[in-house]
């Protein structure tokens, strides 16, 4: 029998120094976000959507949005990609500011709806009691109203206050996030209810932690991947909710562009059969941009929930 | 048992109230009303209309009234058709609840068969094309996609019609009126499906994909049971179960109508009836439909509810 | 005593995005008529994927039977067709797993699951699978049948659960039981019941066991013959009496001194050091080699063979092989 003490030894400080695989769980993610091509897709095209919307304007001869009635109603050509409207200006730019918009409307109520959402749910899952409950009943009564109507109302509303233009953006913003702040504290809330129990909160109370060390350390950082899949995914259904409401004229109204909006302007029988560069153009802008949110969404979801492993 | 109901509906009752509230003061914030934009009056008129209406009370006894009415059945009486509220229901409820129920029929028939064949064939060049075809269902705007599909099947190809429940100006009867009818469902309803059919899929989708991980489908497996048996007794059942709850939620939109849809192909149903009210600000009508989904939907709520307690022999109330 | 089943050269992988697991690694054993045969090792040392390979319950497209042959009276099973299989399933070889909690269907009262084996490989009608049924479950100890056949498992304790796993993998007269981790989720009173069950159920039909576990106090009470795996490969097997007094391999050896005694007086409980190995990187090596203190040169770049002892055990350890003392 032979001993090999020092080949031994070496196996062993060989193995005490290797690095250990202490990753964070960012890279990790980012790591396996990267493998799901699809996703990765998606999100490409967003970044895409967001340069050229926000970028491509600038350097567009037509970024003024002068009226040209001499070039109105001309289909797609070399100088006009995507044709003109009837006051003759350039649809592709218009597309694109009306991107613009469109995005950061999205963007903005999911973050607004996001975060009330978010603040109601926490408190409400964490101190339950009457704050729960109120906020609760709340959430219930937002709920039972149908969505629809209600945002008619408050764009109505709009209309008959005379709110400028440029304010109704905002409001418009505001409304969204009014709509979906419900949901969003129901998902966090019953995320709450389920982290409270569990056990390494219960050392944290045998500690003798503070509150607020307990809500800010434990509990938000594993809140934290929920809110972003359920931030990226409700984005989508924001961009949709603002074209629902322009396409119906009680969103964000022309001049400014909307992507709803521009399909509301060629809603009409002329342009709907003859002039398809009209409405075309800005529904597959929504519908491609959407799917890209929805399709990042889903992968996102995949890797920072597995227990709801839905795709793979 | 007992108990639990009572509590429940003590609760829908008391959000309902709620809701209410919450209608009637929104819809009174709007200013002007229906005899105010009546073009067609005089002033002298419009305050007397006024008077008739009981318009100028405060706005909390015309709450009271409101509710009251409501209680005994009378949804109001609508300004600008001259009609109880709940009449004109009647006769446009039903065209949505054919469009509804249709819609909602298939939707269910290809999410459930869908669904489960992409998760028994998970991996599959099936079940990512399905995967794909699923986020486009998502993500479509309904409007965009109604719009489109007109002008493809109605106007360029003309296998269609563009709108509408008949074919304009038509007398049919009986059978012709039916096939008619029916002609005209097909695009809106395939909308619908087109719209609703992919967030349901995925559901059964991954419904389907946990349950067929458990462990007791593989006890079924190793019992030696046929495939078939092991799928549809044991995993489908199971997977089945939670979508229960998802019957009462279609209730308010079976009834509810859809804005959009009837919008885009000119449907004559109770959506189109709110949009034509909204405009002229038909109050009562408008209060009276809002306040008619709302219970609908916790009517829809308390129907899943009691479902899933009588199906899942886990579950006690 | 002849041989039930015999695997040889059996080899299991599983395809995931690092690359390819070898689960089962070339394993070769066998179990014999009336037999209980132990398979003993770690978490993940691929005695539950051989017990699947058997059962002919991989799945695809991530898991592949890589290789080898299973001899199963005169058919080789890996061969055979689906159809074929799923018969023998729950008919001649049955199996019962480690959760008995969720191992039943929760929607499906007991008894309609203790029938379907029987209305499917035996033929029978709905009353006489009912009749069997409350036989079965009086048999593995259970009162009050009729109420326990109409229950749903949720109203059952593990325990029970259990031995209705047992009643319905031994419904059809199997000839051979494979029982994966059976008392792993169970107290060790109702482990105890569990067991005198399974050898109970045993003597009645001088039905083979396949036993899986990590608790040697189980092998002890349990079985006739024992196999060692650990990292996809078998690396010791023999007669129970002999591998407890007599272990060879340094894996057994270390297993054998991890268990603490009753009455013994120490400082520190044994444990074997290192971890088990990642099967991602597993090398031409004996695999257990960086955990060994008698680790040689050899031991790091040639795998050792299973080799036969005088005793009739098997080891794979480069100590035991001659090969190995000309180095």
């Amino acid at each position: 029998m032979q001993l090999s003490i020092t080949t031994t030894v070496n196996k062993i400080s060989k193995a005490r120094s290797a690095p250990e695989a202490s990753t964070s769980l960012f890279r990790q993610s980012i790591r396996q976000l990267r493998k799901n091509k699809l996703a990765v897709a998606g999100f490409v095209f967003i970044l895409f959507m967001f340069l050229i919307c926000f970028i491509g304007p600038l350097f567009s001869p037509y970024a003024d949005g002068k009226i040209n009635p001499a070039q109105m109603h001309q289909p797609p050509s070399a100088e006009h990609w995507l044709g003109t409207d009837l006051l003759g200006r350039d649809v592709l730019t218009r597309l694109l500011q009306a991107g613009r918009i469109s995005l950061t409307v999205g963007l903005a109520s999911m973050a607004l709806s996001m975060t009330i959402g978010t603040l109601l749910g926490i408190t409400s899952g964490y101190y339950r009691g009457f704050i729960d409950q109120l906020i609760m009943r709340i959430a219930d009564l937002l709920f039972t109203i149908p969505s629809l109507p209600l945002l008619f109302i408050m764009g109505a509303l709009m209309s008959e206050w005379k709110v400028p233009t440029d304010y109704r953006l905002y409001i418009v913003m505001i409304m969204l996030s009014l709509i979906g702040w419900p949901g969003v504290a129901r998902l966090v809330r019953s995320q709450m209810l389920t982290l409270r129990e569990r056990e390494y909160m219960l050392a944290a109370d045998v500690l003798g932690l503070r509150d607020r060390r307990k809500l800010f350390g434990h509990l938000l950082p594993n809140v934290f991947p929920l809110l972003i899949v359920i931030g990226t995914l409700s984005t989508g259904g924001a961009i949709l909710s603002e074209s629902v409401l322009s396409f119906f004229g009680l969103g964000v109204m022309p001049p400014t562009p909307t992507w709803g909006n521009m399909i509301d302007a060629a809603n009409n029988v002329i342009d709907f059969e003859k002039r398809p560069w009209l409405w075309i153009p800005p529904g597959l802008a929504i519908f491609l941009t959407v799917i890209a949110i929805n399709i990042f969404g889903d992968g996102l979801r995949d890797i920072l929930d597995p227990k709801q492993n839905t795709s793979r | 048992m007992r108990t639990y109901l009572l509590r429940r509906c003590l609760y829908m009752l008391l959000i309902l109230f709620g809701a209410s509230i919450l209608i009637f003061f929104l819809y009174s914030l709007t200013p002007g009303d229906y005899v105010d934009n009546n073009l067609n009056l005089s002033d002298q008129r419009k305050a007397e209309l006024r008077e008739i209406y009981g318009l100028n009370k405060p706005i909390l006894e015309r709450y009271v009234i409101w509710i009251s009415n409501i209680f005994q059945g009378d949804f109001g009486y609508s300004l600008a058709q001259q009609r109880p509220v709940l009449d004109l229901f009647q006769d446009y409820i039903w065209n949505s609840f054919l469009l509804a129920s249709a819609a909602t029929f298939f939707t269910w028939f290809f999410a459930v068969i869908i669904g489960v064949l992409t998760a028994y064939k998970q991996y599959s060049l099936f079940d990512t094309l399905v995967m794909i075809g699923i986020f486009a269902a998502m993500s479509i705007p309904s409007f965009f996609i109604g719009l489109f599909l007109i002008k493809l099947f109605a106007v360029d190809l003309k296998l269609l019609p563009p709108g509408g429940m008949i074919t304009t100006g038509s007398r049919a009867e009986g059978w012709e009126y039916i096939k008619d009818v029916l002609h005209h469902m097909i695009l809106p309803v395939a909308v619908m499906v087109l719209l609703g059919v992919g967030s349901l899929t995925r559901y059964f989708r991954s419904n389907m994909l946990e349950v067929i991980r458990q462990d007791y489908v593989r006890t079924a497996r190793a019992k030696g049971l046929k495939e078939r048996t092991v799928l549809y007794r044991h995993a489908l059942k199971n997977a089945m179960l939670p979508a229960i709850t998802l019957i009462g939620f279609e209730l308010p939109g079976l009834f509810g109508g859809s804005i959009i849809i009837e919008k885009i192909f000119n449907w004559p149903g109770i959506g189109q009836l709110y949009m034509s009210s909204f405009t002229v600000r038909d109050y009562p009508l408008l209060m009276g439909f809002t306040m008619f989904i709302a219970i609908l939907t916790v009517l829809g709520t308390l129907l899943s509810d009691i479902l899933y307690h009588a199906s899942d022999p886990r579950v006690k109330l | 005593m002849n041989s039930l089943i015999e695997i040889n050269h059996l080899s299991t992988h599983f395809q995931t995005g690092d690359g390819t697991i070898k689960a089962v690694d070339d394993i070769s054993f066998r179990i014999r008529e009336g037999e209980t045969v132990c398979i003993v090792g770690e978490s993940g040392c691929g005695k539950s994927i051989t017990a699947m390979s058997i059962m002919g319950l991989i799945e695809g497209p991530h898991g592949k039977i890589a290789g080898g042959q299973i001899r199963f009276g005169d058919k080789d099973l890996l061969k055979i067709s689906k159809e074929e299989m799923r018969r023998i399933r729950g008919n001649e070889i049955s199996m019962i797993f480690q959760e008995p909690m969720s191992s039943l269907n929760p929607v499906i009262t007991i008894g309609k699951q203790i029938m379907e084996p029987l209305m499917l490989h035996q033929q029978m009608t709905k009353k006489q699978a009912y009749a069997r049924a409350i036989e079965l479950i009086e048999l593995v100890g259970i009162p009050r049948a009729e109420q326990i056949a109409n229950s749903y498992p949720h109203q059952l304790s593990g325990g029970m659960l259990q031995r209705i796993m047992i009643a319905i993998a031994i419904s059809c007269g199997p000839k051979l039981l494979i029982a994966d981790e059976p008392t792993t989720a169970l107290d060790v009173t109702i482990q105890a019941q569990v067991l005198e069950t399974l050898r109970k159920s045993k003597e009645q039909s001088n039905m083979s066991i396949m036993l899986i576990t990590h608790d040697l106090g189980v092998v002890a009470e349990m079985a006739d013959y024992v196999i060692v795996m650990y990292a996809g490969k078998i690396v010791e097997e023999g007669d129970v009496v002999e591998l407890f007094e007599r272990p060879k391999h340094p894996y057994t050896q270390g297993l054998l001194k991890s268990k603490p005694i009753i009455g013994q007086r120490k400082d520190q409980l044994y444990s074997i050091p290192g971890q088990v190995p990642n099967p991602l990187e597993l090398t031409e090596s004996c695999y257990f080699h960086d955990r060994c203190e008698n680790c040689m040169t050899i031991c790091q770049t040639r795998q050792p063979r299973l080799m036969k002892m005088d005793n009739g055990q098997r080891v794979a350890c480069w100590l035991y092989d001659e090969e190995a003392q000309h180095e």
